[in-house]
């Protein structure tokens, strides 16, 4: 007979309690295992390794762009190879490689941070993970086939309609964002339940890492967003495929629409794409400055005020498409306000070095150098927050200045500093620290190479998304220093990926706590046992481990002793605001059902792409066959009774 | 001098409750995905409807004769959804399997009743970007009714098998709330295409 | 500054019409303050990295000695977010007025222009058509526009594709041209020159090839070109000529107008008064002779993918509508 209710027995860890946990929680060995997974560990792994192999993608397209924009007038790329590839690049890299690796550093390490043994919904992480796989999969599909997205990540219409464009392209483009939607979707579901209903006690929400806080924030607007990107690519794809006329004018379709439902998810998008990893820094940064981030409650305040702020400004990438006035200066001058809450971030963590004692070890030099990127990036996106200002800045290399600053600026440089931060975590050894800052200086210098010689490109009036252009525009020099800079940018990146395989096997041993950190995931063995936490830790500050030593007296976080939980695969739910347990949560086994409902469901779409319905009907019966297996309630989730006979 | 801090709770519920299980609150996270959903849908329709130009509303008066018996359908199927959970919560399962079977029935006149709806318009999907919205937007409703009556039928199912008790009802009160949470979609959608244009919306060209 | 800045024609760090104008004392504004934030943030954060280094032992490449580093303990300055915050405000401010100010002065459209041309972006081309209350007097043309110094110009912009952005740097800044709607720009050139234009929203593959130019003339200059271009074309007075006419209006008049002869269509450039034209293919080649050869004779290798198919004329063929064309000033 089952307890209804229990009060979970507390005590210190030891062998044999480990061992039992071991059992509960590891997944089964081999390839089963490996379909089977909810460990959100290698869930995160996976995410992260799949998405930088999306970067590595798009690195190349971009570097093959470079070669044909090298010089004026050169004809390495026809206009349709250039065009799919400049598409290619911007869907791959803000869609497949800038939201995934986020939500594989989170999937990893949130439990990790919050003293928790798991996400609240397992299975439903590993059906993201096999959703973005698929759809990125799908989303290729269509690249090497020639039939690559072609009118831009942003894919305007009428261009994007079938009288234009009457190949597949688009047709890939939108069933593989839709699908790729269900992904991002069903992840922030579990990202915003995890961060209210799974902490540790005595974790209230002043006290959660800052990274908690920016993923948080990203994914509930992610909850409200995507469905507009999804819809605008739905009705786009109706009318290609279905005659309707949304878009077109001749049937009344209103050709604008397609911007406000993009923009409306794209703005807080972008803010969805940096949040995390401004999070990252804000949480890896005091670290190397040996001491707490300084303001952290305006830090938290500042990020939720950005997303806030962030679903009000995205008319302000239609300014010159002929709107009233008196709407423009609206979003004009949202788009002036939300400067102020990354100024508070960027305060803060000069602030921490300022007040720190800054040990330079690589992660510091990524952390601490995204911040100079980051206000670069700032400042170019306050030039354009400009209405009269912006008419001419828009469409121009100024504008890719600006998003390659804010987005390798503050997304892949924190992202970079996070893995040589992290990874002594997932695999228990250091990267190599000298490699490290030549990886660094590499990255940094080419970058700036890159793009910062693009804002006077830019300014000079050379346009956006030209396969060529001409010796006329005075663009030739600027042109060839960017080329060269993103080789040496790219060579950087290459250098991490040497760094990463060469540790991996002989990196010096790290340790639990190699940084010698503050927060949770540093308690734990590294890499961590699938449990995570032998006992479940109380926490009484934000910095658990530092408490010794900065804490002025009074109650400390306890993290050796606490409850056991032993009873089946279990860890606690707490209150939301004052993560007061309430609940012991009964957490999934492994399970097919994920991987066959992501597999079922690109069947749907392959169907729908190609306009087969037996295709159709074979994959909605293995989506409803999961669908029914998953949601089947059982006993030892607690979700029936057992029945008698 | 230190003192640890342990948290040693006791009496805590083991597995889910109705309002401290995680499923309920992924089941809002499910209807605030969903109802952004539609709220785009709407917008939709009242931006194709602002800018577009005399005569875009193809029904200056859109016919009732459908949709507002879907209307008392969908809202009294919530009242027997609700006397099912309350009738899973008190323990009386027969009761339950009638009155959720009542609401699936009434589910299922529902989709009826929207078809009869399509069927007796004058204009189709590609008509213009009126009948499109109309379409897509009522489409994707019943989509959404759809799965709730496949949700409905394993309900019943789990219902009859004696799964839940009151202790163990939070698949039944996630199912309700789902089924809630259509209607009141479905309340939008009417308030939009069927009362809107009464109340001068698209008519001022 | 601006002398060398006019030499980049594409750069609106110059200006040289009303409308432009009004915007630079912004534009610079906006970028000073933004080199300002950076060199200053660069300078915090060097002196905030280099000012209290740990101790030796932190800086080997020992791992493990970061631990040796002590913690900081001790108050939390807020104030460097609470006055940094307070400080960046005061730069924002100014730009947000001063935004308001100059989207006031510059949005338009002027109530009473000078001239009135309606400007439709194509694949890959602009239309011009220029309108008068005296319909003798409207004609159309391509890509090339003219205008008198001084004058006000109204622009209506339509599409009739794919969105194009109507942008002359030196003149204005980006209005889109959008199917379904009927958008405004207005220039006004305070001296006479050559400013170049460039279609700015990415509409397909010749994207990158789409470009005008507005020549500003004096009032006279100007009033003398437009008399001209009003005309139809002149009747061909050698064999050749008659012999490239009949081929421009059964061949090229598939797509193309020449005003006074049988070639009427509208979906390609009204070509009546080409050869008085200073570029062809919008602005990809200058118009001259061996130019004007080459790109009848294989647009596709001079715009790629462009609607104009390669016409496989015979090289006498070629020679008779070249000489036909250069008439048609």
């Amino acid at each position: 007979m089952m307890p209804e209710v229990t009060t979970p027995k507390i005590g210190i860890s030891g062998p044999e309690h480990e061992a039992k946990l071991n059992e509960l929680w590891e997944t089964k060995p081999g390839i089963l295992g490996f379909f089977a997974s909810v460990d959100h560990k290698e869930i995160g792994i996976r995410y992260i390794i799949t998405a930088f192999v999306f970067l590595g993608l798009g690195g190349l397209e971009a570097l093959v762009m470079r070669l044909q924009l090298a010089g004026p007038n050169l004809s390495l790329l026809t206009p349709s190879e250039y065009n799919q590839l400049f598409s290619t690049h911007g869907m791959t890299m803000i869609f497949l490689y800038a939201a995934p690796i986020l939500s594989g550093f989170s999937n990893y390490l949130w439990p990790l941070l919050l003293g928790s043994r798991d996400m609240a919904f397992p299975r439903l992480n590993a059906l993201s993970y096999w959703v973005y796989l698929a759809a990125g999969i799908l989303l290729y599909a269509g690249f090497l086939t020639g039939n690559g997205p072609n009118d831009g990540w942003f894919n305007y219409v009428p261009y994007a309609e079938r009288d234009y464009n009457p190949g597949l392209n688009q047709d890939f483009y939108s069933l593989g964002m839709i699908l790729l939607g269900i992904s991002t979707t069903v992840g922030a579901a579990n990202f915003v339940v995890t961060a209210f209903r799974t902490r540790a006690p005595g974790m209230s929400i002043n006290r959660v890492p800052i990274m908690i806080w920016g993923t948080l924030t990203a994914n509930v607007a992610n909850l409200i967003v995507v469905p507009a990107v999804s819809l605008a690519f739905f009705l786009l794809w109706m009318d290609r495929n279905f005659g309707t006329h949304f878009y077109d004018p001749s049937g009344g379709g209103q050709v604008l629409l397609w911007q406000h439902l993009f923009w409306i998810y794209g703005h807080p998008w972008v803010y969805a794409i940096v949040l995390p990893a401004m999070g990252m820094v804000s949480d890896g940064l005091p670290v190397f400055c040996r001491r707490p981030l300084v303001g952290y409650a305006l830090v938290a305040f500042a990020t939720v005020a950005t997303m806030i702020l962030g679903f009000g400004v995205w008319v302000h990438h239609m300014f010159a498409t002929g709107l009233p006035g008196l709407g423009m200066s609206f979003f004009s001058g949202a788009s002036f306000l939300i400067v102020l809450p990354s100024a508070v971030s960027v305060f803060a963590w000069i602030a921490t070095i300022w007040h720190g004692r800054p040990v330079y070890r690589t992660p510091f030099l990524f952390f601490s150098s995204m911040i100079l990127l980051f206000v670069i990036g700032g400042v170019s996106g306050f030039m354009t927050a400009s209405v009269p200002v912006d008419l001419q800045l828009t469409d121009t290399y100024f504008v890719v200045a600006h998003i390659h600053y804010v987005l390798i600026g503050i997304n892949v440089f924190s992202v970079v500093g996070g893995i040589y931060f992290w990874f002594p975590k997932f695999t228990g050894r250091m990267l190599d620290e000298r490699l490290g800052k030549i990886n660094f200086w590499t990255m940094f210098v080419g970058f700036n190479l890159a793009f910062l010689p693009m804002h006077l490109t830019g300014l000079l009036g050379m346009p956006r998304r030209v396969y060529t252009y001409g010796a006329y525009g005075g663009w030739g020099p600027l042109n060839l220093i960017t080329s060269i800079g993103s080789f040496l940018f790219a060579f950087g990146l290459l250098l991490l990926l040497v760094n990463v395989l060469k540790s991996r096997k002989s990196g010096d041993p790290a340790g639990a706590n190699p940084w010698d950190a503050y927060s949770l995931e540093w308690a734990v063995p590294s890499p961590p046992p699938p449990y995570n936490f032998a006992v479940i830790p109380t926490v009484a500050s934000r910095h658990p481990l530092w408490e010794d030593r900065i804490g002025e007296g009074g109650i400390v976080s306890t993290v050796d002793r606490g409850m056991l939980l032993t009873e089946g695969k279990q860890t606690i739910g707490t209150t939301a605001v004052d993560a007061v347990p309430d609940i012991v949560l009964q957490m999934a086994e492994d399970s097919y059902a994920p991987f066959w409902l992501a597999a079922g469901t690109t069947i749907i779409f392959v169907g729908l792409l190609m306009k087969s319905m037996t295709l159709g009907i074979i994959g909605a019966v293995i989506a409803a066959l999961a669908l029914i297996a998953w949601l089947w309630p059982t006993v030892e989730l607690r979700e029936r009774e057992p029945t008698h006979g | 001098m230190v003192e640890h801090a342990v948290s040693q709770p006791r009496d805590l519920p083991v597995g889910p409750t109705i309002s401290q299980g995680v499923g309920t609150w992924g089941m809002w996270t499910v209807i605030a995905t969903e109802a952004s959903l539609f709220a785009y849908l709407l917008f939709s329709y009242f931006y194709l409807g602002a800018q577009g130009s005399q005569g875009w509303l193809l029904e200056p008066h859109p016919s009732l004769k459908y949709a507002l018996p879907s209307t008392a359908v969908a809202l009294i199927s919530c009242a027997f959804t609700w006397w099912g959970v309350r009738s899973v919560l008190s323990g009386r399962r027969s009761t339950a399997v009638l009155a959720f079977s009542a609401a699936l029935l009434l589910g299922v006149a529902f989709v009826g009743l929207e078809i009869l709806d399509w069927q007796s318009k004058p204009y189709q999907l590609g008509t213009s970007s009126y009948a499109s919205i109309y379409f897509v937007t009522t489409g994707l409703d019943l989509v959404h009714w759809l799965v709730g009556i496949g949700i409905f039928v394993f309900l019943i199912l789990w219902t009859s098998l004696g799964y839940f008790s009151a202790r163990r009802s939070i698949v039944v009160t996630a199912s309700a709330l789902y089924w809630y949470f259509v209607t009141a979609i479905w309340l939008a959608i009417f308030a939009t295409f069927y009362v809107s244009p009464y109340l001068g919306f698209g008519r001022w060209q | 500054m601006s002398m060398r800045l006019s030499e980049f024609p594409l750069s609106y760090l110059s200006a040289a019409g009303t409308r432009a104008e009004r915007v630079l004392p912004l534009t610079w504004y906006l970028l000073w303050v933004a080199i300002a934030v950076c060199l200053i943030i660069a300078a915090l954060l060097w002196i905030a990295v280099r000012r209290n280094p740990s101790t030796a032992a932190a800086r080997t490449e020992s791992p493990q000695s970061i631990k040796d580093v002590p913690l900081v303990r001790g108050a939390d300055p807020v104030r460097w977010i609470s006055v940094g915050v307070a400080i960046s405000a005061i730069p924002l401010v100014i730009a947000l007025v001063w935004t308001m100010v100059a989207l006031a002065n510059t949005s338009g459209p002027p109530s009473n222009p000078d001239l009135v041309l309606d400007v439709t972006g194509h694949q890959w081309w602009w239309e011009v058509r220029y309108d008068s209350t005296e319909p003798a007097q409207v004609f159309l043309t391509a890509n090339e526009i003219h205008i008198p110094v001084g004058a006000t110009v109204l622009v209506r912009l339509h599409g009739a594709d794919v969105i194009h952005s109507f942008w002359v740097p030196k003149l204005t800044g980006k209005t889109d041209t959008i199917p379904g709607q009927v958008n405004f720009s207005w220039i006004r050139a305070d001296r006479p020159g050559l400013y170049r234009g460039q279609c700015t929203e990415y509409c397909g593959s010749q994207h990158a090839h789409m470009s005008l130019e507005v020549i500003a003339e004096p009032r006279a200059t100007f009033d003398q070109w437009r008399a001209a271009q009003v005309a139809s074309a002149p009747a061909p007075t050698t064999p050749d000529q008659a012999r490239g006419r009949q081929l421009v209006e059964y061949r090229c008049g598939l797509c193309h107008q020449v005003r006074g002869t049988l070639a009427g269509a509208l979906s390609a450039p009204d070509l009546t008064h080409v050869a008085s034209r200073r570029t062809i293919a919008a602005g990809t080649l200058l118009n001259n002779p061996g130019n004007l050869s080459g790109w009848i004779e294989d647009p596709q290798a001079v715009k790629p993918e462009s609607l104009m198919p390669n016409q496989f004329l015979s090289a006498q063929e070629l020679a008779d509508v070249r000489a036909y064309l250069e008439t048609l000033q």
